[in-house]
């Protein structure tokens, strides 16, 4: 994967450098908004529950790609994230994120020192199986991908530590989603295989459940207008180490699209417990850009 | 005063048959959909990303066929008797990027008719699933 994105890298590159190609393979020709925001793991889809679309704008034709920078400041920790996906045709995506958990005052408290943070490494990619969300208005059937995020922690010693099993982690995930344009409510479900302790923040495994565990995610958004969306996700997790329970995830979002090259996502997230701190509220903010 | 009977007629003619409940009636009835057709049709000619598939096209009878289709799948009371969407398209190579951004130029047309987003949205629901049959490319 790590080196397959800079070869991805070198083709965008030559593109861009031919102006009526760039043209051509950026067709911007999806329809507003069905490219989906940025999760904060880096994938297209919503903030923290997965959609099946593919990222970007590009149709079958074409490709599309975006940056993204999210941040999470919670009552006692930083959650950050920024990066880059590309959607190939309508059919791949491969995406890669930065993730920084800033532990604050609690790094203090447990020792490990004020602001001390853990960092991931997340390689994505999504592959459309079968459907599509928007035109098969006369099915049910819904677009269905299947994706995986590879995770490497930089923080091993600490993960092991509080109980995790490793620093390094994979995600397997199958999403499904549908627009049911007639009543302008797009719908997402996602079966994710997981180890990971807080998204791969607190490592994979632990020493209470060592195992993946299948989790859901789930959201639905209402079309107010082609620019204007809200709605609400729900994230399971597992709970793999005895330190601390962990819960779901949950959030109510608005997301604006300026255009096919800019949007914004504000939410209110609930991440739950995280560690000796209960009740992780706060806003969450997440801009896109992209071609 | 022929416009006004006209109007007249339509309003008589369509008042049975639940009417107000059609999707037809929500978007302005015959004035409204044929208007729209109008509209759209202009913008879909100013598109430079579409403009050049109706290059041959005999306009006036597209917009004919047009009002009849749209009226008849938001269930007015009209028969499209025009060719079936594969033929209508066929030798065209008709894109994704091409159907969306007909789209968008039926969104555009839409909101300048003054018809809601959620009523635009279930007439494009019907109209969706032809991407199946336009789009060949």
């Amino acid at each position: 994967m790590r080196s397959f994105l800079p070869a991805l890298g070198l083709v965008l590159a030559g593109i861009l450098a031919s102006p009526a190609l760039a043209e051509d393979m950026f067709n911007s020709g999806k329809l507003l908004a069905t490219g989906g925001v940025s999760q904060i793991e880096g994938a297209g889809g919503g903030g923290i529950a997965s959609w099946a679309m593919i990222t970007g704008y590009g149709t079958r034709d074409g490709v599309g790609a975006n940056i993204h920078y999210t941040a999470v400041p919670l009552p006692d920790y930083g959650l950050q994230s920024a990066g880059v996906a590309v959607g190939l045709f309508d059919r791949l995506e491969v995406s890669y994120a930065w993730a920084e958990f800033d532990t604050g005052d609690v790094g203090a408290a447990l020792g490990l020192g004020r602001g001390f943070a853990f960092h991931q490494n997340i390689f994505g990619a999504k592959l459309k199986l079968i459907g599509d969300a928007v035109y098969d208005q006369d099915s049910w059937l819904p677009e269905i991908s299947a994706g995986l995020q590879h995770k490497e922690n930089d923080r091993g010693a600490v993960i092991a530590a509080v109980g995790g099993k490793g620093s390094v982690g994979t995600d397997y995930y199958l999403a499904a989603s549908k627009l049911f344009l007639a009543t302008s409510l797009l719908v997402n479900l996602t079966l994710r295989e997981t180890k990971a302790n807080q998204l791969g923040i607190l490592g994979f495994g632990g020493d209470k459940h060592n195992d993946y565990s299948s989790q859901f995610e789930g959201s639905a958004a209402y079309l107010i207008s082609r620019r204007f969306a809200f709605g609400a996700e729900l994230r399971t997790k597992p709970s793999n180490l005895s330190v601390a329970h962990e819960g779901a995830a949950w959030d109510l979002f608005a997301a604006y699209f300026f255009n096919k090259n800019l949007s914004a996502t504000l939410a209110y997230a609930d991440l739950g417990n995280i560690v000796i701190r209960n009740r992780q509220q706060g806003a969450y903010l997440s801009l896109q850009a992209g071609l | 005063m022929r416009k006004f009977l006209g109007l007249a007629a339509a309003l008589l003619l369509s008042a049975p048959a639940r009417a107000d409940d059609t999707l037809y009636a929500d978007m302005g009835g015959k004035a409204g959909m044929d208007h729209l057709v109008e509209v759209s049709a202009d913008k879909y000619l100013a598109d430079h990303r579409i403009k050049d598939i109706f290059s041959e096209s005999n306009m006036d009878r597209v917009r004919a066929e047009l009002k009849d289709q749209f009226c008849m799948i938001a269930d007015g009371p009209c028969t499209y008797t025009g060719h079936s969407m594969e033929a209508a398209h066929k030798g065209l190579h008709l894109t994704n990027a091409n159907f969306n951004a007909l789209v968008e130029d039926l969104q555009d047309a839409m909101a300048q008719c003054d018809i809601g987003f959620a009523t635009q949205n279930r007439f494009l629901a019907r109209l969706a699933p032809m991407q199946h049959q336009v789009v060949t490319q």
